[in-house]
């Protein structure tokens, strides 16, 4: 029997299931209150998604204000948080949108349609801000990399990545690959997606205009991932997780190659009032949002939504989350020429109702009222938590661990090649081969440099041209945020505006991804409160504000959390893309240059991690103050073509990024260390420091410009010879070094 | 004297047509849009079969778009004698429609595959590779799923014998091919099909670290232009 609002009004005592829709009690007597009844099912299938945490923030939003008052002043900005992505102005009329989204769970239940459906949900909302996505990238984290569960998670995400990515034609240029035990049970998928777009070109979730059509197009609406994102991604998993395979959703990328070409004809023809994505939530979030952000007042025939399968029941119409789908604000003189273009692209549109000013979102199926509420109660007004927090019982004993106890070693070499073999400073080329990073021919850097770029002239045949590009770069470190979850913070924002530095891209902006376990605990709501901190604080400090981004709580198996981990994404611009700086050492008889001071840190090192599988002490100091000097100074050297080959040094310390220099093109090099201790100085995590290789005679321009901003400067040595020498300490060939480097993947999951 | 016209084919799904139009251009000639479902070439002295994964790969590869109404002209055209080139999913839209012998099946070791691979020229004198001397090494992204090029003994031997086999893979075999085929031509040389991506290896700035595909776009150019 069809739940109308008139039955809902003659029934105002029938029970309903808000608890199995993950709603508290109190939860459920506020949507009564505002409706001034009980909702109907149809109602209550849009309340309990559109105030999940996954689509409402309850728990995060009370923290990730402070993005907002303590952003740095920034000319950049163009959107900032609460749209589908943000959009910064990257200069000559371009503007360039970007953001990162988390699908952990459902990559753990379905590792491949998982994975697949993060990168074609991310893209959708890149798309619906007007741009045409350009790249993807990617944040992972596993289990140890022999753990039995490993080889079928990795594989598979790797797999979903690879096959909807590929198939839907944007370059993979970069990202994170690490293993930790804590992850075995709930691995990390981030995804992100930037786009490039006209700066007058920017469309909004938005539906103003009495009287304008609303459109559905794309894929039609089956019943995938009933509850999907929003039920699956606030619940713990416990035991029985297999059992909601069915509420993960299967992805088309070839029906969503069709609608980016689709939606980015339709912004050309300008026929698009407002325009948004369907994600979690699918129709119950995009209606509500659309509406609370327009005129206020939308009616909707349920009935019109094209199916896939036709026995599906209004409630699930709401609550499906078939991919592929975007909805559209259209004005009834255009309806024409929209449908045109999906016809041209094969895309089913739909007209399934108009914008009105009546202040209700109205849907009516088979003649029946089903759906009457005040938008904006579902889409904004959901309930915020101030959750309690504390810091953890263990975190003082934690933190007084110091890794100083531990046995250091006395042959280095055999140190040298142990951790360049270990799974997180492996090559990962067993995974990024999977991926096609030169489609669209705009590709100048892709990994393993440290950060991705982009030509941005030709993106789009036909406009204006531009020697501009873009940089971008992801970074977390879980076991930095264990031991402090604010320096880790800060130190994940501090890695990739430098790896965007190290390529002489101006940092602009920051997306982030915020994984965490459940925020009912109060020990990780310290985490999340303190990382948030740490995070706002530290894009004051550097100047970049946040444009956007997304949190993943619930990331636990029974009471134990991962590792907080704040991934973060940085996006830079290069005035003139041809002065970037390319990976690694580029050529013989180049001078090797240090920037940056090491001191003895190893809490949360990868030595401490792989050599004693310890986690201890504190991790290394974030000087934000010193990554801001040596961004300028690496942006001033690019720009002025002092610079022939660039890595940033960070896990396993100099030594393993002299390692990784020598391997990006098989040219070797001689150093001589600075310090007194050559431990310290070849595996220290130290913060603020890179790698360069420079032409002998641009050295002093170099130095000058590191005096300048009091940046520290080391000439180690040479570029050169077919190993990697640090005089009187170890020699190692660089084939060598490359088949320890390159066979630990392959070893466990086959070449 | 304009330019020679270079036909690019866009399927619903084909992903490497803006490339393929940009390596034209940069080459000096002039790229003409083709749509699949237009019954009209256009009048292009040559046609580009780009890669991507034309009506998503569905069936199988290539299997959809050789119905294309497109590929009614484009058929009858190649076989008389109109240079064509396919590059990856183009090759195997080529494979399908029969213009050129044998099937593109998935890679040995079931995985996607990009990398930077270096290629043996052995046949400079088809429509596509005038550029090039036999024996030459040159350096091309291969970027695919399916690329195990396989056919019967008989057609095989008839492809090495007849100086049909234009590319061999050297320094490891990415997806398994027979005889270590990279691309093959029609026996009149006018049609050729590959799997690397010639049209990602034009620019320094972009794409694999070698200008090699170059050849391909002034091979086919200089033809028209001697004309």
């Amino acid at each position: 029997m069809i739940d109308s609002v008139t039955r809902a009004t003659e029934t105002p005592d029938e029970p309903q299931p808000y608890a199995e829709l993950g709603m508290k009690a109190d939860e459920y007597e506020r949507v009564r209150a505002i409706l001034g009844r009980r909702p109907t099912s149809s109602e209550l299938a849009i309340y309990s998604v559109m105030w999940s945490e996954h689509c409402s923030y309850k728990s995060s939003k009370v923290h990730l204000r402070q993005f907002g008052t303590k952003a740095p002043k920034s000319d950049a900005l163009l959107v900032g948080m609460g749209e589908n992505a943000g959009v910064v102005d990257i200069g000559d009329g371009w503007a360039a949108t970007f953001k990162i989204e988390s699908h952990n769970h459902p990559s753990y239940v379905e590792p491949h349609q998982g994975a697949a459906t993060g990168v074609g949900g991310i893209v959708r909302d890149i798309m619906s801000m007007g741009a045409r996505p350009v790249a993807v990238m990617d944040a992972l984290r596993f289990g140890a990399l022999d753990a039995p569960d490993t080889r079928r998670v990795l594989p598979g995400v790797v797999e979903g990545i690879s096959s909807y990515g590929n198939c839907l034609g944007l370059p993979n240029i970069g990202g994170e690959l690490a293993f930790d035990p804590c992850y075995i049970g709930n691995p990390l998928v981030n995804a992100l997606c930037v786009g490039l777009l006209r700066k007058d070109q920017i469309k909004l979730a938005t539906a103003p205009g009495p009287g304008n059509k609303v459109v559905l197009f794309g894929a039609r609406t089956g019943p995938d991932g009933i509850g999907g994102a929003s039920v699956l991604a606030s619940a713990t998993f416990e035991d029985e997780s297999h059992a909601k395979r069915p509420a993960v959703q299967v992805g088309d990328p070839f029906m969503e190659k069709l609608l980016i070409e689709c939606c980015l004809e339709l912004f050309e023809a300008d026929v698009v009032v407002g325009i948004q994505d369907l994600g979690a939530a699918g129709v119950s979030c995009a209606t509500t949002e659309l509406a609370a952000k327009g005129t206020g007042g939308m009616r909707v025939d349920l009935g019109l939504v094209p199916l896939r399968d036709p026995s599906l029941l209004p409630e699930e119409i709401l609550m499906s989350e078939s991919q592929e789908r975007m909805m559209a604000v259209v004005t009834p003189e255009d309806i024409d020429a929209f449908m045109a273009i999906c016809a041209r692209w094969d895309v089913p549109a739909t007209v399934i109702g108009e914008v009105t000013d009546t202040g209700r979102l109205v849907m009516t199926w088979k003649g029946d009222v089903i759906v009457d509420i005040p938008p904006g109660t579902a889409a904004d007004e959901g309930p915020v938590y101030e959750r309690p927090f504390h810091e953890p019982e263990a975190q003082a004993a934690l933190n007084a661990d110091d890794p100083v106890r531990l046995a250091r070693p006395d042959d280095l070499r055999a140190t040298l090649l142990t951790l360049l073999g270990s799974s997180n400073l492996a090559s990962k080329e067993w995974v990024t081969s999977q991926y096609d990073r030169y489609v669209r021919g705009n590709t100048v850097l892709a990994m393993p440099a440290d950060a991705g770029v982009l030509r941005i002239g030709e993106v789009m045949p036909g406009a204006e041209e531009t020697d501009r590009g873009i940089a971008l770069a992801t970074d977390g470190n879980g076991r930095y945020a264990r031991l402090d979850p604010y320096a880790g913070a800060q130190l994940a924002l501090a890695e990739a505006y430098r790896n965007v530095a190290v390529t002489g891209a101006r940092p602009l902006a920051v997306t982030n991804c915020l994984n965490f376990g459940s925020p009912e605990d109060p020990e990780v709501m310290w985490q999340f409160a303190e990382a948030v901190r740490g995070l706002a604080d530290a894009c004051k400090t550097l100047g970049v504000p946040v444009t956007g981004g997304n949190v993943s709580f619930y990331n636990q198996t029974g009471s134990t959390p991962i590792h907080p981990t704040p991934v973060v994404g940085v996006l830079g611009v290069l005035d003139d893309v041809r002065k970037r700086v390319p990976h690694g050492f580029t050529a013989p008889d180049l001078k090797i240059v240090l920037l940056g001071d090491t001191r003895d840190e190893f809490g949360g090192s990868e030595w401490a991690h792989v050599v004693h599988g310890h986690l201890g002490g504190l991790p290394p100091a974030a000087d934000l103050e010193a990554e801001r000097s040596l961004g300028g100074v690496l942006v001033d050297a690019a720009g002025r073509g002092l610079i022939e080959g660039s890595h940033d040094v960070s896990d396993g310390g100099l030594a393993v990024a002299l390692a990784e220099a020598c391997l990006a093109r098989g040219v070797g090099g001689t150093v001589e260390l600075p310090g007194p201790d050559a431990f310290v100085d070849l595996f220290s995590e130290s913060t603020a420091r890179v790698l360069l290789a420079v032409r002998p005679e641009s050295y002093d321009a170099l130095a000058e410009l590191c005096a300048r901003r009091e940046v520290p400067y080391y000439c180690l040595g040479m570029t050169g010879g077919p190993a990697l020498r640090v005089e009187g300490v170890l020699e190692v060939p660089v084939e060598e070094l490359r088949a320890v480097h390159e066979g630990a993947l392959p070893a466990v999951f086959g070449s | 004297m304009s330019a020679a016209r270079v036909g690019v084919v866009t399927f619903p799904g084909t992903l490497d047509d803006q490339d393929a139009a940009r390596a034209v251009r940069h080459a000096g000639g002039e790229a003409v849009p083709l749509w699949h479902a237009d019954r009209d070439l256009k009048g292009v002295d040559a046609v580009f079969l780009p890669g991507g994964f034309s009506y998503g790969d569905y069936l199988r590869c290539g299997a959809i778009s050789r119905f294309a109404p497109l590929m009614e002209e484009l058929i009858p055209a190649a076989r008389a004698g109109l240079p064509v080139l396919g590059t990856c999913n183009g090759f195997q839209i080529l494979c399908e429609a029969h213009l050129l012998p044998g099937a593109l099946t998935r890679n040995e070791g079931l995985h996607y595959v990009c990398r930077d691979q270096r290629i043996l020229v052995e046949n400079a004198a088809t429509a596509w590779t005038g550029d090039y001397t036999p024996g030459q090494e040159i350096l091309l992204p291969v970027k695919h799923g399916e690329g195990r090029y396989v056919a019967d003994t008989a057609t095989i031997g008839a492809l090495e014998s007849g100086g049909q086999i234009v590319f061999r893979y050297l320094g490891g075999n990415p997806n398994g091919s027979m005889n270590d085929i990279a691309g093959i031509s029609n026996e009149a040389g006018n049609v050729v099909g590959l799997m690397p991506h010639p049209e990602h290896a034009v620019e320094e700035l972009t794409g694999a670290p070698s200008v090699d595909g170059r050849g391909f776009f002034t091979s086919i150019l200089k033809r028209f232009v001697n004309l």
